[in-house]
């Protein structure tokens, strides 16, 4: 599906101030997968998905988006931006419409669709985020922030993309917003076997809902496996100033003491699982003896 | 693409004239302008353009920075040395042109037109190439300070300038980012007729504003938590302070004015154009 091969990206080329973003990254990203992009600042998590719908070209290298070579020079954007939506840190300051329908409607239109399909995205893209019918005709300067950055959101999604790359969805919100907007991007995942690419400093996030987590560090890609396998590592991860979950921290702090449990837990329901397990084996044990 | 615009022509090296007084810099340039309109004969201008060119030398920054300032001008120079060579009265004729007629005087103007407005330019961009914007805003509020008891709000203007500078940057990427955005949901700057574009500016312009009346409102309740009300009593962490280098450069301003009275006074050879 996504394909990145040596892509490297430098900023401000032949000036002093050189420097690179982004270092011989190859990536390949399957249809239909969930994945956690996770890094410290300015470790080239936002430069690398800028590339994913040619905000940025690279310095070197290539991306292959569904066999088309975005990296072409004649490539028609338009389609490379309706196939892959990119919703930004902070969307909702990107709001800028008289209504909430216009700004959603705002992608759509540029897409060239009639009155009636655009009406139709807008419809449906409300019901994904869950803004009622009622709001529409509101000003989206007038509403909560939560709110605002539902909106924005419905605005990328209301170009049906094939992939939706979001950059930290949840930056700034309490925790019932931020569960809130990560169920909502959970069943976009499985509704509509959408392909998400997800942003996040927070590993908690990431482990919940993500299959596949790509760690960079210094513009390179330091890690990409399934959520377990990268979780493994919390010696490396912490080598780059990352932390594990702190379920999986719980784990290896049992596992050091003495206990048979698997290290590689990233959630609590599998922690509780883990634990009951064996203390279930315990009393197994002493029955026997 | 906006991250070519840079506001204020600062350029950093070490130098004499970097390490000048701001405010001792903005009055001898004001004494350089007034004086350069005192100015009337050659002999007088070849003073001004050695003083300049060792000025120039001395403050490191390099001639081509200099002339780049004098290319947004050169059309208006132009123009006014040709209304000049024609319009000016004079008993010299040099050619004429169906009813222009451009006589020697003219020519004179003309050229002392073009020379004025040179080192015009040379001279206030002298003082914003070694000055940085902040000493520059001190500066000001230092010397518009006397000014106060008439009711000028001396520290507030300089306050406005120097929050107005430092945002510059910040507005510039909120703009990259939101253009980005605008791109990613399918908006288009680069094509189309002007009305077009100029269109596709609103997505932009729009959040902008908001954004940098949200930031303008958190700033000001930043500094009201702080119990920020203005000039009064206030110290600062850097202090202007007079060295030295300022009363040298002061006397050797005083000097070009008292050469320039000299040869206004003894035009000895100065007629010779005539």
């Amino acid at each position: 599906m996504i394909d990145l091969k040596h892509v490297s990206y430098v900023y401000q080329t032949g000036t002093p101030f050189e420097s690179a973003a982004l270092n011989d990254v190859n990536l390949h990203i399957d249809k239909n997968t969930f994945t956690g992009l996770i890094g410290h600042t300015g470790s080239g998590k936002s430069t690398l998905i800028q590339h994913l719908n040619a905000l940025l070209k690279p310095t070197s290298g290539q991306i292959i988006i569904d066999g088309t070579d975005i990296t072409d020079p004649n490539v028609n954007l338009r389609e490379v931006r309706k196939k892959v939506g990119l919703v930004f840190q902070y969307p909702e300051h990107q709001l800028f419409e008289e209504t909430v329908y216009k700004d959603i409607a705002f992608g759509p239109r540029n897409l060239g669709l009639t009155e009636d399909e655009i009406k139709e995205r807008v419809y449906e893209a409300i019901e994904i985020v869950g803004i009622d019918e009622s709001q529409l005709e509101r000003s989206p300067f007038d509403i909560s922030g939560g709110q605002k950055r539902r909106v924005a959101i419905a605005g990328v999604l209301a170009m049906k993309p094939s992939v939706l790359v979001l950059d930290e969805p949840t930056a700034g919100l309490d925790p019932a917003g931020r569960d809130e907007i990560l169920d909502k991007i959970r069943g976009l995942h499985q509704r509509f076997d959408m392909t998400v690419i997800l942003v996040s400093h927070s590993m908690e996030d990431v482990a919940r809902i993500a299959d596949h987590i790509i760690v960079m560090d210094h513009g390179r890609v330091a890690f990409y496996d399934s959520v377990n396998e990268v979780f493994s590592h919390a010696q490396e991860l912490r080598q780059i100033g990352l932390n594990v979950p702190q379920v999986t921290e719980i784990m290896r702090g049992l596992k050091k003491k003495g206990y048979p449990v698997d290290i590689r837990i990233h959630t609590v329901e599998a922690a509780k699982a883990e634990i009951l397990r064996l203390f279930q084996e315990k009393k197994l044990g002493e029955r026997q003896c | 693409m906006l991250k070519d615009i840079t506001l204020g022509q600062y350029y950093p090296v070490k130098s004499p004239l970097h390490k000048l007084d701001p405010r001792v810099k903005i009055l001898l340039v004001f004494a350089f302008i007034i004086l350069l309109f005192f100015v009337q004969n050659f002999v007088g201008y070849a003073v001004f353009a050695l003083f300049t060119g060792i000025v120039i030398k001395l403050s490191r920054v390099p001639m081509k920075f200099m002339l780049k300032g004098l290319k947004p001008l050169f059309f208006i120079m132009i123009f006014t040395a040709v209304l000049n060579l024609f319009m000016v009265q004079g008993e010299h004729v040099m050619f004429r042109i169906w009813k222009l007629t451009a006589t020697y005087e003219g020519l004179r103007t003309a050229v002392f037109m073009i020379l004025r407005l040179v080192f015009l330019i040379m001279g206030t961009s002298l003082l914003t190439l070694t000055t940085t914007p902040l000493a520059l805003t001190d500066g000001i509020e230092s010397l518009l300070r006397p000014f106060r008891k008439i009711g000028l709000p001396a520290h507030e203007l300089a306050m406005m300038m120097s929050i107005a500078i430092r945002f510059i940057p910040t507005l510039l990427e909120e703009t990259n980012k939101i253009m980005q955005a605008q791109a990613a949901r399918g908006s288009d700057f680069e094509t189309g007729s002007l009305i077009k574009r100029a269109k596709a500016l609103i997505p932009i312009l729009i959040p902008l504003f908001v954004s940098a009346f949200r930031r303008a409102d958190e700033l000001a309740v930043a500094m009201e938590c702080r119990c920020y009300n203005g000039g009064e009593n206030r110290t600062r962490m850097r202090e202007l302070k007079m060295h030295a280098n300022d009363a040298v450069a002061s006397v050797i301003v005083a000097a070009l004015i008292g050469t320039i009275i000299f040869t206004n006074l003894f035009p000895l050879f100065s007629q010779f154009a005539l």
